[in-house]
């Protein structure tokens, strides 16, 4: 039979196919699409969302994945409000990236300042405890195929792989741990396709004057919409080929180095620049299977209005706010944190209303193996009412 | 559509009134769901609809009419839903530059055009009366509905071209053909500063006094609770039915498949 095409548009609703098959294979497998009748192939790293079916990726951190909603529904934009030093936004920005090669999903990477592969350098190194549940599936494989000589060990999928990376070969799991103390292989972020935008090193061309975007953004722009076209996750492609999701990060729009004057004036002459391009952006998204994470220095901007369309025009939205050089860094009361995750905003796509965690006063800590996002209460002690308070943290579950 | 809503508002799909221009506004809070309301009301009042959809796709507003028990899809194919998808239409004006004239209606997006002419023909030729010279279409009264205007200040147009809009609309929609409007605009959270053309707020003041029934929802002042999802300010402000100059203030909340509205301080979790 033929599966159907898959929906777009944010849209992926229920029903998913049954995840009765074995994790890790690919639905190129015959044995999983003979009896395929559902309208719509499991992609490696995506899982639908337990509210409303929605087609969700993992942001790299788990954490943040719980905190909006269990995930990043496929065809929405990640708007991250950079802390003061863009340390932690682009820590986050790395693990969305690194997410993707792990989960093999297509990457495009766009930066003004430094060089995308810059940042690639630095993805932090996926920890690899994966390698048990690839054996098993390994040891089923093998037991589904009767044919297999007994001298090969490991299923004929991964023969030619070398066996250290038979752990990400395919990995379906959604979510995964990265050790920040060390980089990613290079032979893994090789298995990749990788795409990159590099604004000093792209052409310049005339087509800022004719729209209201400036001209970096409206070269972004092109260039996304022609990978996304070429690499067909706008369903331009015949149904044979392997459904995909292509994650972009955008690296710190908004700010000067795009030409933009957003972050330099109460009342900029590019004012509505950024907010035309992220509205197009929304168009590309929703009619492709793409993910958007997109940083800005929103500390910069003083015109808060602007501020409140542009996470209008986003669909989740999240705010970092480092202590790193204010006066919470040596307050004892934050001594475990490193900041506070503000949720500026869930979306609720396809539906009304859609349930998301109580996120009032979140604090985040970076550790070596977890980026961890806790809730932070404050209880007082009775029994000294004049000497202050004791402090307890409750985690999230 | 909300049950609880039309009587509110006094208002049923077998009896819908006409010549209403109302304005939906928010601040600090997600007015959204009153669009979908007003669509699958009209839809099924038998109005012929011409529905600007330029914030989200149109799978969402169709998923979401799905659920309140609306097909946009059979609308569509029936006639009776002009279905505009700004996000689609959006890329081919701002991807290929320098070719023009291609769906005038985002005119606005090409330099050396600040006004809204083109959106306002497509608008009006969608909700013309076509073949029947009598004027009484199988669809009565038309019915424009934009989501939202705040997309628009978004893209450069100012404020005074989007009320220009807003009025020709009314013009041509309430009074001549004497259908109904309802409009979104966002608001942000603080106010904006006199005299800000590009302001969300000057929009807002002028189209209050244009419209005859708003409709302005904001969060709750102490912040975000799971069970009331915000209050919404119903002022009659047109001559008709002698509610005149009437203000009637709610708190609501947001499910699934609709919304309930109640009088401030009865919501269930506090009773």
């Amino acid at each position: 039979g033929t599966a159907s095409a898959v929906c777009f548009g944010g849209s992926m609703a229920a029903p998913m196919k049954n995840t009765s098959a074995p994790a890790g294979l690919s639905f190129n497998s015959t044995s999983f699409q003979k009896k395929s009748r559902s309208k719509l192939v499991s992609i490696p790293g995506t899982r639908p969302s337990v509210q409303n079916g929605q087609l969700l990726v993992s942001t790299g951190v788990t954490s943040l994945d719980y905190v909006i909603g269990g995930g990043l529904a496929v065809g929405t934009l990640l708007l991250i409000e950079e802390d003061r030093y863009d340390s932690y936004s682009r820590m986050l920005l790395k693990y969305f990236l690194a997410e993707g090669v792990v989960c093999g999903h297509e990457l495009f990477v766009a930066s003004a300042w430094d060089h995308p592969d810059e940042i690639l350098q630095e993805l932090p190194a996926p920890i690899l405890d994966d390698v048990a549940s690839v054996t098993s599936m390994e040891d089923q494989a093998q037991s589904c195929d009767p044919d297999n000589p007994e001298s090969m060990k490991i299923a004929w999928r991964y023969q030619n792989l070398p066996k250290v990376q038979t752990a990400l070969a395919s990995s379906a799991r959604f979510g995964h741990y990265y050790d920040v103390s060390k980089t990613m292989d290079a032979d893994i972020l090789q298995r990749s396709k990788i795409h990159m935008f590099f604004l000093p090193e792209e052409a310049h061309s005339e087509t800022g004057a004719l729209s209201p975007m400036t001209e970096a953004y409206a070269s972004l722009l092109k260039s996304i919409h022609g990978v996304i076209h070429k690499e067909g996750f706008d369903g331009a492609t015949p149904q044979s080929k392997v459904r995909n999701i292509m994650r972009l990060g955008l690296h710190s729009l908004g700010s000067t180095l795009w030409g933009d004057d957003l972050c330099c004036r109460e009342k900029p002459t590019h004012g509505h620049a950024l907010t035309t391009f992220l509205y197009a952006l929304r168009g590309l998204l929703r009619s492709s299977l793409t993910v958007a994470m997109v940083t800005i220095p929103s500390h910069l901007i003083q015109n808060r209005a602007v501020m409140g369309r542009i996470t209008r025009l986003s669909d989740t939205a999240i705010a970092l706010e480092s202590f790193r050089g204010s006066d919470r860094e040596t307050n004892p009361l934050y001594k475990d944190y490193h900041g506070l995750l503000h949720v500026r905003q869930v979306p609720h796509l396809n539906c009304l209303v859609c349930e998301v965690p109580d996120s009032k006063d979140l604090a985040f800590k970076l550790k070596r193996k977890q980026f961890t996002i806790e809730v932070i209460h404050f209880f007082f002690q009775k029994k000294n009412p004049f000497f202050g308070f004791s402090v307890s943290f409750l985690p999230l579950k | 559509m909300y049950a609880e809503l039309n009587s509110i508002l006094n208002a049923s799909p077998d009896n819908c009134k006409q010549g209403e221009f109302t304005l939906i506004s928010d601040r600090k809070a997600d007015a959204s769901f009153l669009v979908h309301h007003f669509l699958s009301f009209y839809l099924r009042a038998g109005c012929k609809v011409c529905f600007l959809g330029l914030a989200q796709s149109f799978s969402h507003y169709s998923a979401v009419a799905q659920r309140l028990g609306v097909s946009l899809t059979q609308a569509k194919e029936k006639g009776q839903l002009v279905f505009y998808e700004g996000l689609k239409d959006c890329l081919g004006v701002l991807l290929r530059e320098g070719s023009t004239h291609e769906s005038p209606t985002l005119d606005f997006l090409r330099p050396h055009c600040s006004d809204l002419k083109g959106l306002y023909d497509f608008v009006s030729s969608s909700v013309a009366r076509v073949g029947d010279a009598a004027g009484t279409g199988p669809w009565a009264p038309p019915v424009l509905l934009v989501d939202d205007l705040s997309v628009l200040l978004s893209l450069g147009v100012s404020a005074g071209a989007v009320l220009d809009f807003t009025h020709y609309c009314k013009a041509t929609i309430c009074t001549e053909l004497q259908g109904n409007m309802v409009t979104l605009i966002r608001c942000e959270e603080e106010e904006e500063e006199q005299g800000d053309e590009q302001g969300s707020d000057v929009l807002l003041k002028g189209l209050i006094h244009q419209c005859s029934l708003a409709l302005q929802v904001q969060g709750l002042l102490t912040g975000y609770c799971k069970h009331i999802h915000g209050e919404v300010e119903v002022w009659w402000r047109g001559v008709a039915n002698g509610m005149q100059m009437q203000k009637k203030v709610l708190q609501y909340k947001v499910h699934d498949k609709g919304a309930v509205f109640f009088a401030r301080g009865t919501s269930s979790v506090v009773l």
